[in-house]
C-alpha cells in the first residue's frame, strides 16, 4: 500500500507556540534549483507586534535566571539540535544546494557555536565587567546587563548565521524577535522546533518567516524594542532607514556588515558585547 | 404572597428563556466586525471616556488612589487631546481622597458598597456601608446583589435590598447617588438568570446594571453583556426609563473594548454609546487603549514604558 504524503505546515514561532500568520498569508520556499520546498507563513506587522509582546513578557523571567542556568538551557538547545543533525543537513543541502560534506560542516559548526556561547553565559561578566580604580574611598564596579528585547534581521546563512546571531543575544539574558532569512526559511522553522522542545522558555526566542523589508521597519520603530541587530540586511538604503527609525527611542543598533561575513570563522565576544548595557555602581569602602 | 410579590414573580417568570447557542453565536459574530482607521480612533477615544478606572485591592493606599484619580483626569499627559475617563471606582474609605483629588474636574467617584464583593453581611451593615460612601461624596454606588438569595429563588429579598440601597443613596438635598447593581454573572450559572436579574434590578430602581465585581472568574463576557443590553432595550420600550450597562472585569485590550462598543451599537443603538449609559469597569484596559491611541497618532508601536504603571 502506498502511503499518503504527510506534508509539513511551516509556521511562525511566537511565545513558545506555533501560530500561522495572523494575516493568513504564505509564501513559497524553493530549493537551490527553484523546486518547491514548502509553504511558509508570511509574517505581518501584527505578528511582529505579537512577537515583541511575547519577548517582553519573557524578559523578566529569563534575564533574572542565574547565568549558570541560562548556560545550561542554551547547551540543552545544542543537545536537541544534535538529535536533528541529519534533518538539518538534509535541509541545507536542499535549500542551498550544498554537497553533503559542506552541509555537514555548517550544521556541526552551528551546533558547536551554540555550545560555545552557552559556555560564555556565566563567564562574560568577568571578562566584560570591571572593578574600576577611582580616586576616592569607593568600590567602583561595572557589570554588563542585558539590553532587553532585541529585534534581529538574521543573515541568509540558513543555520550557522541564524544561531550566530540568536545565541549571543540570549545567553546574556536578552529576549529576541528574529526575522529569518527570506531566502532559506526552512531550517529556521526546524530550529524553532528544537527551541520548543529544549528548556528555553516560550518567548525568549521568537522566529518570524517573511520579508525583512516589510516587517523590519515596524520593529525598528517599535518603542518597546531596545536593540536592533541588522546582521542580515544587505540593502544599504534599508539599513539606513532602519537606523533612522531606531533612533527614536535610542535603540542600540548593531549595524549591517559592510562586507560579507564568514560565519565559519572563530567568533569573538563582539556580538555578546554589543547587546549588553554597562551598569556602574559606586559603593563606599568600609561601611 | 402579597400583590407586589406576585407581580414580581409573574414578570420574572414570564421572561422568555435565552437561546444559549444563538446568543453565543451572535456575540461571536458581532466580535468579528473590523473597525479600522478613523472609526477605530473614534472608538478608542469613546472607550477611554467610558472607563471607570478601578482599584479594589486590600493593598490600596491613599497615594495609589490619588495617582489613579490623576490618571483618570489626564490619561495621557503628553497629549491634551486625549479624553478623560468617566469615573474612579474605589472602596468606600477611599472615596474622600478620590473626591478631593478630582476636585471640580467633573469626573465622578464611584464607590463599591454593600459588603463588596461577596455581599454576605446583614442588611443594616450593607446600608451603613452605602450611606458612608454617599456621605463621603460618592457620585455613584456599585452594590452587589445577594447571589445566595437569588439562586435559592428568594427574588423578593434581592428586590427589597436593591430598593433599600437605593433609598440609602439619597442625599439631604433630595438628589441621589447613581445606583449600579452588580450581578456577579460568573456566579449566576445561566443566561436565563442574568436576564431575570437584569429585570429584577431595573424594576427595583437600578440606574445601571453591572456584570461583575472583577473578583470572580468568568467576569464580563460578550454574551452576558448582550443579554443585559437586550434587557435594558426591552425595559425602555416597556417603561420608557433608560438604564445603563457596565461590563466589568476581564476586559483588557482595545480590541475587546471595541467589540463591546460594536455590540452596544448593534443591540441597543447610539443612545447608549455615551459614558452616561455605558461604562467599562477596568484598570489595565486604559493602558492598552492609550498604547493603541499612541500607535494611531505616531504611526509606530508604543510600549509599556510610555504609560504609567498602576
Amino acid at each position: 500500500m502506498t502511503r499518503l504524503d504527510v506534508r509539513k505546515t511551516h509556521k511562525l514561532y511566537i511565545g513558545g507556540a506555533f501560530p500561522r500568520s495572523e494575516s493568513g498569508r504564505t509564501f513559497e520556499a524553493v530549493d537551490a534549483k527553484g523546486g518547491f520546498l514548502g509553504n511558509m507563513a508570511l509574517a505581518s506587522r501584527k505578528d511582529a507586534r505579537d512577537a515583541v509582546l511575547a519577548a517582553r513578557k519573557a524578559f523578566g523571567g529569563w534575564s533574572t535566571r542565574t547565568p549558570y542556568n541560562r548556560g545550561q538551557v542554551v547547551y540543552r538547545l545544542a543537545e536537541v539540535m544534535e538529535g536533528r543533525r541529519d534533518q538539518f543537513i538534509e535541509q541545507l543541502r536542499a535549500a542551498e544546494g550544498l554537497n553533503d560534506k559542506k552541509a555537514t560542516t555548517y550544521v556541526d559548526a552551528a551546533i558547536d557555536r551554540v555550545v560555545w556561547y552557552a559556555g560564555w553565559a556565566d563567564k562574560y561578566v568577568q571578562v566584560l565587567g570591571n572593578g574600576n580604580p577611582v580616586s576616592g574611598p569607593f568600590f567602583n564596579l561595572s557589570t554588563p546587563e542585558p539590553t532587553g528585547v532585541v529585534a534581529t534581521v538574521a543573515p541568509s546563512g540558513p543555520l550557522l548565521g541564524l544561531v550566530s546571531v540568536i545565541a549571543p543575544a540570549i545567553v546574556t539574558g536578552n529576549t529576541v524577535v528574529v526575522i529569518a532569512s527570506e531566502k532559506y526559511p526552512v531550517p529556521a522553522v526546524t530550529l524553532s522546533e528544537c527551541m520548543a522542545t529544549s528548556d528555553l522558555p516560550g518567548g525568549v526566542v521568537n522566529i518570524l518567516t517573511g520579508k525583512p523589508a516589510e516587517i523590519a521597519p515596524w520593529l525598528a520603530s517599535h518603542m518597546d524594542v531596545n536593540a536592533l541587530d541588522l546582521a542580515g540586511v544587505d540593502d544599504p538604503e534599508l539599513a539606513a532607514s532602519l537606523e533612522v527609525a531606531a533612533a527614536d527611542n535610542l535603540k542600540r543598533v548593531l549595524r549591517a556588515p559592510s562586507a560579507p561575513v564568514d560565519w565559519l570563522a572563530e567568533p569573538t565576544l563582539a556580538r555578546l558585547e554589543g547587546l549588553v548595557e554597562t551598569k556602574t555602581v559606586w559603593h563606599p569602602i568600609g561601611v | 404572597m402579597t400583590g407586589a410579590t406576585a407581580s414580581l414573580r409573574k414578570t420574572l417568570g414570564g421572561l422568555p428563556g435565552v437561546d444559549q447557542v444563538g446568543l453565543e453565536a451572535r456575540a461571536a459574530g458581532l466580535g468579528t466586525r473590523s473597525i479600522k482607521t478613523t472609526a477605530k480612533a473614534w472608538a478608542i477615544d469613546l472607550a477611554i471616556s467610558m472607563v471607570d478606572l478601578t482599584t479594589l485591592e486590600g493593598a490600596d493606599t491613599p497615594g495609589k488612589v490619588r495617582a489613579l484619580a490623576n490618571k483618570a483626569m489626564r490619561p495621557d499627559p503628553t497629549d491634551p487631546s486625549c479624553p478623560s475617563a468617566a469615573a474612579v471606582c474605589v472602596y468606600p474609605d477611599m472615596v474622600k481622597i478620590a473626591k478631593d483629588t478630582l476636585g471640580d474636574s467633573g469626573l465622578n467617584v464611584a464607590s463599591v458598597a454593600t459588603a463588596f464583593p461577596s455581599g454576605r453581611a446583614a442588611l443594616d451593615i450593607k446600608l451603613a456601608d452605602t450611606r458612608d460612601a454617599v456621605e463621603a461624596g460618592a457620585d455613584e454606588i456599585d452594590m452587589v446583589i445577594d447571589r445566595g438569595a437569588f439562586l435559592t429563588g428568594n427574588y423578593e429579598l434581592v428586590f427589597d435590598e436593591i430598593v433599600a440601597t437605593k433609598e440609602a443613596c439619597a442625599r439631604p438635598d433630595g438628589t441621589h447617588a447613581h445606583l449600579k447593581v452588580i450581578f456577579e454573572t460568573g456566579e449566576l450559572q445561566t443566561y436565563d438568570n442574568v436576564r431575570k436579574a437584569s429585570w429584577l434590578a431595573m424594576m427595583a430602581g437600578a440606574d445601571f446594571i453591572k456584570t461583575s465585581t472583577g473578583k470572580v472568574q468568568p467576569a464580563a463576557t460578550l454574551p452576558v453583556t448582550l443579554v443585559m443590553l437586550e434587557a435594558v432595550r426591552d425595559f425602555r420600550a416597556e417603561t420608557g426609563r433608560q438604564v445603563g450597562v457596565k461590563p466589568a472585569g476581564g476586559i483588557k485590550t482595545s480590541k475587546d473594548a471595541i467589540k463591546y462598543l460594536v455590540m452596544v451599537n448593534e443591540i441597543v443603538g447610539e443612545d447608549w454609546l455615551d459614558p452616561d449609559w455605558f461604562r467599562f469597569g477596568a484598570s489595565s484596559l486604559l493602558n492598552d487603549l492609550l498604547l493603541q491611541r499612541q500607535k494611531i497618532a505616531t504611526g509606530h508601536y508604543s510600549g509599556p514604558d510610555y504609560v504609567t504603571l498602576d
